[in-house]
């Protein structure tokens, strides 16, 4: 046992192995068949149910809670998928607290939603285990569409365009599938490789090619696949991060959140993956949490999350905070870098404290200089690389509620394009509304 | 803490709570143990006549039906009665009766239709110095088909011939256990009045099925493959059980006749609705079979809570309370009008009263924006299914309306006066006279 927690700088094996797969275990196991009918049971059945509004994919949650009630959990299964073909995935990474569940009546009851996040992840895994899917093709429509982007809302497109009957073809940049699925949700919530497995379950109903390492813009031109194809989903996410503009910023070990989460994500033993003893991470979205907690997973003694204004406008949920939290994180609101220090790697950062004023985040003078021989940037992504041609609204594509872009043959959906949240539920609807939107207009040509 | 000391039939036992006959009170085992646990009686599971012991089958005796989290709400079984020899169960009666002489226990018998079968039984039951019998006139299940069980207490001749031959020969209380696979139960009841009974208990078990196994296509249980009707008990079959000693305990020919009332008791409170609804003590068998023995304790502590909630201070003060107040339809009071009432604070916004109303009653609720669901009076015929499906309690209510009102449905004064069916204008036989 050569390193510990307490080892300085970045180093690898933190931790033995054992500790590490119990610290990266399933953060909520699977619900056991009795469990399920136990929770299952609570649902009241609500007219016009408020989860199912809160739903962005608007699965009918009370319908498939009471077909698990009946002990039919693949018919719940398939109530789930015909709505949101990734349900399995969103089963384990939906911010359910602030979704479906905060909707739940019993919410306001007693503060103890329906668990429909689990409820639906026993039906999803019920019916994903028999390994076959519960859809076929219709016939070939002869028609040819181009997703780009092999993340939750291309595969979400692409799948809804197969039932079809549409030959697609998917175009990723990546070496795999499944977009930040594959390389950005937080290893503890997509155990046993579940993000690769549900991309071969959802192409099991065939008539989908996928193309990976061809990165539109560099390797394939988009006119190209305009010209070759009858349409073009675009659902390439945000690949850009923000940066910060502090002196210091170049310094070794200050890097992206998300690199590091990859990192994490695609490496095949834990005990390989370095980390630093004092970890520093600056934002407060779902990013800075998971790059976080899973510092800490890995054996960082310290880690803080510096956030620039108060708790309450942290994009993470509160639940999200509380998991930090109880992961031994800490979280300083109201700090913002001002310099990084260290000679050629990184040794410490300095924060000034913010106040809120009427003319916006004003800093008091007042700095902290905390310990830090790493430091996570988790301070948002960015569209990259902006399609030629598209107009956009902000800094993300411009689409209206079908997603049509400004370019008549072109749809776009999920992070890339403007509207919604950025979650991986949401980019699913609006790839599976963008498909019912391109069928309906390659059918009536 | 009140008094629960009730006396049946002169017998004194400590609390009202009795287990019934069946496995519960099989043995000297099973009995012991029901004591020392607190209860104040049992009837001995049935005895049958001298001879070969009685044969069960060897699989499942039992089905049942579940609600939420798999709480058991009715079981049904195909056990006949004890499968032991009859005198080791008379051994183990005397012994226990004298060891515990402040509890009740009554010997449940069942043998031939033949006046000597019962002569016999009753002098060897005699001996044991136990404090009655009950006749099992109630098995709808394998004694039966024998002409004994439910052949005889659907028959009120045999119950009254049976009964007064058990009178003739044993001189200590009788209680006739009657059936409710009947179609009037009074009938049963009277019959058992007239052969001299000194009481009556009900309910024994419903002919039923449970269920069927989709994949073997047998009912449940299944023996080898086959299943046959059995006894239902537990707490679904109370509803049944209320109304059958509500009848009795209102009947002309029948009412002040000791009723010992025996059906889905789980609670204390099961206990008390049945008490004032005309019962003088109850018998328990399914709950001590789901929970065991130690549910007394909250049956006992339970009313004597609500005893001394009320002022009462012995059993007997509310017995038989409730029985003016059970009436037939036509005695209704028409002239009483309620309407639903959502208190919109404790109203969680499920929609379910909308989803009842709208789509199977009178329309009568509105979904307003933001979720917010209120009654319009002009359309609530006050039904009560609103109330009955909310999963929040008290938060729909019925309130009567005052008279002088005018009720917004039906555009007329609601009047003070009690009005029923039999002097009502669209009554036809009202109608014709007039
Ligand atoms: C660290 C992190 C944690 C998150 N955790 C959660 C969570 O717990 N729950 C939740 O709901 N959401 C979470 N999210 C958000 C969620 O992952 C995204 O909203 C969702 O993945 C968006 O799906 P998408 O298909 O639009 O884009 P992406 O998942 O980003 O997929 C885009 C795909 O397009 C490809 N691509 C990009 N550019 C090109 C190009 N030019 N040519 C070809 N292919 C290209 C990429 O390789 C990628 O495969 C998290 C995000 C991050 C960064
Ligand atoms: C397994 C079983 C065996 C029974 N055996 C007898 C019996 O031998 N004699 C009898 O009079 N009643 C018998 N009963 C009926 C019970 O005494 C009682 O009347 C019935 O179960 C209703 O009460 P409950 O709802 O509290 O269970 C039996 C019930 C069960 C469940
Ligand atoms: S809001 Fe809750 S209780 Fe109502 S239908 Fe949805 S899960 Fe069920």
């Amino acid at each position: 046992m050569a390193e510990s927690t307490r080892t300085p700088g970045v180093a690898p094996g933190r931790l033995d192995t054992a500790t590490l797969e119990t610290n990266f275990a399933d953060l909520h196991g699977a619900l056991e068949p009795h469990e399920a009918q136990v929770a299952a049971d609570r649902c009241y059945f609500c007219h016009d149910a408020p989860c199912v509004t809160a739903c962005p994919t608007t699965i009918d949650i009370p319908l498939f809670i009471r077909q698990i009630a009946t002990g039919t959990p693949k018919a719940a299964a398939k109530t789930i998928f015909d709505q949101n073909i990734l349900g399995g995935m969103c089963a384990r990474v939906c911010p359910t607290e602030t979704l479906c569940e905060e909707a739940c009546v019993r919410e306001a009851a007693e503060g103890k939603p329906v668990d429909i996040g689990r409820l639906q992840r026993f039906a999803t895994d019920t019916l994903m285990n028999e390994g076959k899917q519960p859809y076929s093709r219709a016939a070939a429509t002869g028609k040819k569409v181009a997703v780009v982007g092999a993340g939750p809302a291309g595969l979400s497109c692409a799948h809804r365009l197969a039932m079809y009957g549409h030959d697609v073809v998917i175009f990723d940049a990546k070496d795999k599938p499944g977009g930040l699925n594959e390389y950005g949700i937080a290893a503890y919530k997509s155990v046993n490789n579940f993000a690769n497995n549900e991309v071969a379950w959802l192409l099991s109903i065939g008539g989908i090619e996928i193309k990976q390492g061809q990165a539109i813009g560099s390797d394939i031109a988009l006119a190209d696949l305009q010209n070759e194809y009858d349409a073009v989903f675009l659902g390439v996410g945000l690949d850009g991060t923000n940066k910060l503009a502090v002196p210091g910023a170049e310094l070794n070990h200050v890097t992206d959140a998300v690199q590091f989460i990859a990192d994490v994500r695609q490496s095949e033993d834990y005990t390989d993956v370095a980390v630093g003893r004092h970890v520093v991470v600056i934002g407060g979205g779902m990013t800075a949490i998971d790059a976080a907690v899973q510092a800490r997973l890995l054996g960082a003694e310290n880690v803080t999350i510096a956030y620039r204004r108060d708790q309450e406008n942290m994009n993470a949920s509160r639940w999200e905070q509380e998991l930090a939290a109880a992961k031994g994180c800490n979280i300083l609101p109201h700090l913002q870098p001002v310099s990084i220090e260290g000679k050629g790697e990184v040794t410490s950062i300095t924060l000034e404290y913010t106040d809120a004023t009427t003319d916006g985040l004003k800093g008091t003078g007042e700095t902290v200089t905390l310990n830090a021989d790493q430091v996570l940037m988790a301070v948002g992504q960015t569209l990259e690389g902006q399609p030629a041609g598209l107009s956009l609204s902000g800094s993300k594509i411009q689409v209206d509620s079908a997603g049509r872009t400004s370019v008549d043959g072109i749809w776009a959906g999920g992070d890339c394009a403007s509207g919604g949240d950025d979650l991986t539920v949401t980019a699913v609807a609006e790839g599976r509304d963008a498909a019912e939107d391109i069928h309906k207009q390659l059918i009536s040509n | 803490m009140a008094d629960l000391t009730t006396e049946f039939l002169g017998i004194r036992t400590p609390n009202p709570f009795w287990l019934a006959s069946a496995p519960p009170t099989d043995k000297e085992y099973n009995v012991r143990r029901a004591f020392e646990a607190g209860w104040g009686g049992v009837v001995w599971k049935t005895l049958g006549s001298d001879g070969p012991p009685i044969v069960n089958v060897n699989g499942a005796r039992y089905g049942a039906i579940w609600g939420a989290d798999r709480r058991l709400l009715g079981l049904n079984n195909i056990e006949l009665i004890t499968d032991r020899p009859l005198q080791i169960n008379l051994d183990e009666i005397k012994q226990l009766k004298q060891e515990y002489p402040d509890r009740a226990i009554i010997v449940s018998l069942m043998v031939p239709c033949e006046e000597q079968a019962w002569k016999d039984i009753l002098a060897r039951v005699d001996e044991t110095g136990a404090d009655g019998i009950e006749l099992n006139f109630g098995c709808p299940h394998g004694m039966a088909e024998r002409g004994m069980g439910s052949a005889v207490g659907q028959v009120p001749e045999y119950i009254e011939m049976v009964t007064r031959w058990c009178k003739e020969n044993y001189d200590k209380p009788v209680i006739v256990k009657l059936t409710p696979n009947i179609t009037d139960i009074r009938f049963a009841a009277r019959a058992a009045k007239a052969g001299g009974a000194d009481a009556v208990s009900l309910i024994n078990t419903i002919n039923s099925i449970t269920s069927v196994n989709l994949d073997t296509m047998s009912p449940e249980p299944s023996i080898d493959g086959k299943g046959t009707h059995g006894g239902y008990c537990g707490p679904a079959v109370k509803p049944i059980c209320m109304h059958m000693v509500a009848e009795i305990a209102r009947d002309d020919e029948t009412s002040g006749f000791p009723i010992s009332a025996i059906g889905g008791v789980t609670t204390w409170r099961d206990a008390a609705e049945y008490m004032v609804t005309g019962a003088g003590n109850v018998q328990v068998c399914t709950a001590a079979m789901t929970y065991g023995f130690k549910i007394v304790e909250e049956m006992i502590s339970g009313l004597s809570d609500w005893m001394d909630s009320k002022g009462y201070t012995s059993t007997s003060e509310f017995m038989g309370q409730a029985v003016p107040n059970v009436t037939d339809w036509q005695y209704l009071n028409l002239n009483y009008v309620a309407k639903a009432k959502i208190d919109q604070d404790s109203c969680i916004k499920c929609g379910r009263c909308f989803a009842a109303c709208e789509d199977t009653s009178h329309q009568a609720i509105w979904m307003k924006e933001g979720r917010v669901f209120e009654v319009n009076d002009a359309e609530c015929v006050a039904c009560n299914l609103c109330v009955n499906v909310c999963p929040v309690e008290d938060c729909i209510t019925m309130e009567p309306m005052a008279a002088g009102e005018t009720d917004p449905r039906t555009g007329k004064e609601v009047v003070a006066e009690y009005g029923n069916w039999t002097t009502h204008p669209n009554n036809p036989s009202v109608f014709e006279k007039a």
